[in-house]
């Protein structure tokens, strides 16, 4: 899992049917000072998160498809959780 | 999961079985300001996707669960959505550095 920041919205009213009622956003993974900022990608959203909010994103296949309980869903990245803080210790 | 932009189409007469009837798609990766992001690419096409459109892609062995019967297909990128409308906000709106010790983001 990594963590990232919502940086926007998707709206597909033609698409799959493993990704109707879910919003799907555009995610920006984090990364310590000094790296290179990773390129953002698409998250389908299983807990409300919105623009500007730093999620926990699963991005592996497996574990999206228990997430949305459907052994066929055509997912890989799953937001499924808001963080609130994160600590670095070193 | 990604952002791309149909190009064209793409067609095989010879395929490998349980890939017959699929649409297959030549299709541009984009990034979030959309912008080509690597080579061209060809997508199988589950939602009737048509040149010039923006869509969701989805590569790995998940782009064959997408597909609509046979599911154990060499399929590694499929078209999913098609995007009606794109909101993202500017770069910097938002800061993308963990520090060290706590960072809040509530």
């Amino acid at each position: 899992m990594i963590l990232g920041k919502v940086v926007g919205t998707v709206v597909a009213t033609v698409s799959h049917p493993a990704f109707k009622g879910r919003r799907l956003l555009a995610v920006r993974p984090l990364a310590v000072e000094g790296d290179a900022l990773d390129e953002d990608f698409l998250a389908l959203d299983t807990t409300q998160a919105g623009i500007g909010d730093t999620v926990l994103v699963n991005r592996e296949g497996s574990g999206a498809r228990q997430v949305l309980n459907n052994p066929d869903a055509p997912v890989i990245s799953v937001i499924v959780g808001i963080v609130d803080s994160a600590y670095l210790e070193i | 999961m990604l952002l791309g932009r149909v190009r064209g189409t793409a067609v095989c007469t010879a395929k490998i079985a349980g890939t017959e009837g699929l649409k297959l798609l030549v299709v541009q990766p984009l990034n979030r300001r959309l912008e080509p992001a690597g080579p061209l690419q060809v997508a199988a096409d589950v939602v009737d996707a048509g040149p010039g459109d923006l869509c969701v892609l989805v590569r790995s062995r998940e782009a064959a669960l997408a597909m609509p019967e046979v599911k154990f297909v060499p399929v590694d990128l499929a078209l999913v959505g098609v995007v009606d409308e794109l909101t993202v906000r500017p770069d910097g709106e938002f800061d993308y550095i963990l520090k060290r010790g706590w960072n809040s983001f509530s």
